[in-house]
């Protein structure tokens, strides 16, 4: 086979290349678009003025990184209530299962990706990092 | 004009100074911006950006490069053998340097009553009325060029590492190959030209407004020149010295600091020489319209062909992966060498019934 026609034909493409509009996004001067239902870090949903979770225990259950740590309390109400939630997110995959498991709704995930740190313990989020602002 | 030093005018001397610093600040400019120019357009041509943070869309990058490089850490091999790991950046930099005191980049100008040709190894005859060059200005950068081999296998020896020792001899059977059918595609330019000299050369390349170049009536030449030279400085798609994919970094694996830099400027300097190599050879040096008339238009066009090659270099590395070394020396061996010869051979013969 004629071994300079492929070659032609590969310059004529880098050449059209040229003059496309570079697809680049200037990361931190543009931020990108993060689409509605991104899978990012998690939020607890507030409602009146407490976080809705009740402590099920159905979201470390189904965690397939078993990265969610929930301890039930009791608050003046005698409701149950999380005493303690964490989520390492070292070890999370973000496949979202605790927010279809939460049977109040209580869990989300949002458009936050930015999710570098210093040091590992501060990949552990508590509740307060976690509860919506 | 008073002044003479050694049979020669003081003016002589002056222009001399001249003429060698505006060529080597040129090529230093333009291999300096050859790697930025680089990385831009083959960004552009894969849609990407290329350097944009360091100042204006990036255009300070290649000083940043050079401070960092300046700046790091000379590391030499405990195991190397360190005169010849020290001295081979220099022997790959100098002759890339070296080669450009031949080429022409304009005509004649005149100031203040003294004419002075636009290259660094001439000077004007006033008795004769011609420019004086050296009359083997082709053969000088043939040997030259070979002498950059040195470099590149010395620095793949005295590194004592295999990867090296492998670009090294990887580096030397490429550029003795290659080296011969450059050579080979050049002599039919000079069965044509009849001289060696690159004045002479550019000068019979003159006629038609500037366009008479050697391209028209040598393109099988050219090409195989071009092609041939991009092997031998070890461009992509013939950078198989150093390979990263197999090599690690090839025949610099082991350096570091401003020896690596010496290696990566020798390299666009190459790069550069080869290129005004080629567009004085075969696209009529600094020939063009009114280049005769208006002498500084001459390095202008000069400019622009060199540029338009190195272009083209990078467009091709843009474009093609890097060729297996099978492929490599099948290519030289078997290709390029018979047609050369057969070129040399078809000129002869046009050349004897015309």
């Amino acid at each position: 086979m004629n071994p300079i026609t492929p070659i032609l034909h590969g310059m004529k493409i880098t050449f059209e290349h040229l003059f496309k509009k570079p697809v680049t996004l200037q990361y931190p001067d543009e931020r990108p678009k993060v689409a509605q239902r991104f899978r990012g870090l998690h939020g607890l949903k507030v409602s009146h003025n407490k976080a809705k979770c009740v402590a099920c225990y159905l979201c470390p259950t189904v965690c397939p990184a078993k990265c969610i740590r929930v301890e039930a309390g009791e608050d003046a109400n005698h409701d149950k209530y999380a005493s303690v939630y964490e989520i390492d997110m070292l070890r999370c995959i973000f496949c979202g299962y605790c927010v279809e498991a939460c049977p109040v709704d209580a869990l989300k995930m949002t458009g936050e990706f930015e999710l570098a740190n210093y040091k590992r313990s501060d990949f552990v989020y508590s509740k307060e990092r976690l509860l919506e602002k | 004009m008073g002044i003479e030093i050694l049979g020669l005018p003081l003016m002589y001397y002056i222009a001399m100074v001249a003429k060698v610093l505006v060529a080597f600040v040129f090529v230093l400019l333009t291999v300096a911006y050859a790697t930025y120019a680089e990385r831009k357009i083959i960004g552009h041509m894969q849609v990407r950006l290329g350097p944009m943070r360091t100042g204006w869309h990036g255009l300070l990058q290649p000083i940043a490069d050079g401070v960092k490089l300046f700046f790091k850490e000379e590391i030499v091999p405990s195991q190397a053998s360190t005169f010849a790991f020290l001295v081979a950046p220099l022997i790959a930099l100098i002759p890339a340097f070296i080669t450009f005191a031949v080429i022409p980049f304009g005509g004649v100008i005149e100031i203040a009553g003294y004419m002075i040709p636009l290259q660094v190894a001439a000077y004007y005859d006033t008795a004769a009325g011609q420019v004086m060059d050296i009359n083997v200005g082709a053969l000088y950068i043939l040997a030259m060029s070979s002498l950059g081999v040195y470099g590149i296998v010395l620095a793949g020896w005295a590194s004592n590492s295999k990867y090296s020792l492998m670009g090294g001899l990887r580096a030397s059977a490429q550029m003795i190959s290659y080296e011969l059918s450059a050579g080979l595609s050049l002599i039919a330019v000079f069965m044509l030209s009849g001289t060696l000299s690159l004045t002479k050369i550019v000068e019979l390349q003159s006629g038609m407004g500037g366009f008479d170049w050697y391209l028209f009536k040598q393109p099988l030449a050219a090409f195989m020149f071009f092609i041939c030279s991009l092997a031998e400085i070890n461009r992509t798609p013939f950078d198989l010295p150093e390979a990263e994919t197999e090599l690690v970094s090839g025949f610099c694996t082991e350096y570091s600091s401003m020896k690596y830099a010496m290696f990566f400027m020798a390299e666009y300097a190459n790069m550069v020489t080869v290129c005004a190599l080629t567009a004085t050879m075969f696209l009529g040096g600094w020939n063009g319209p009114f280049a005769v008339a208006v002498p500084l238009l001459g390095p202008i066009y000069f400019i622009a062909k060199v540029y338009f090659l190195m272009f083209t270099c990078m467009w091709i590395r843009a474009t093609l992966p890097r060729y297996r070394y099978d492929q490599l020396m099948h290519l030289g061996w078997k290709v390029f060498i018979p047609v050369a010869f057969a070129n040399i051979v078809v000129t002869g013969v046009i050349g004897y019934f015309i």
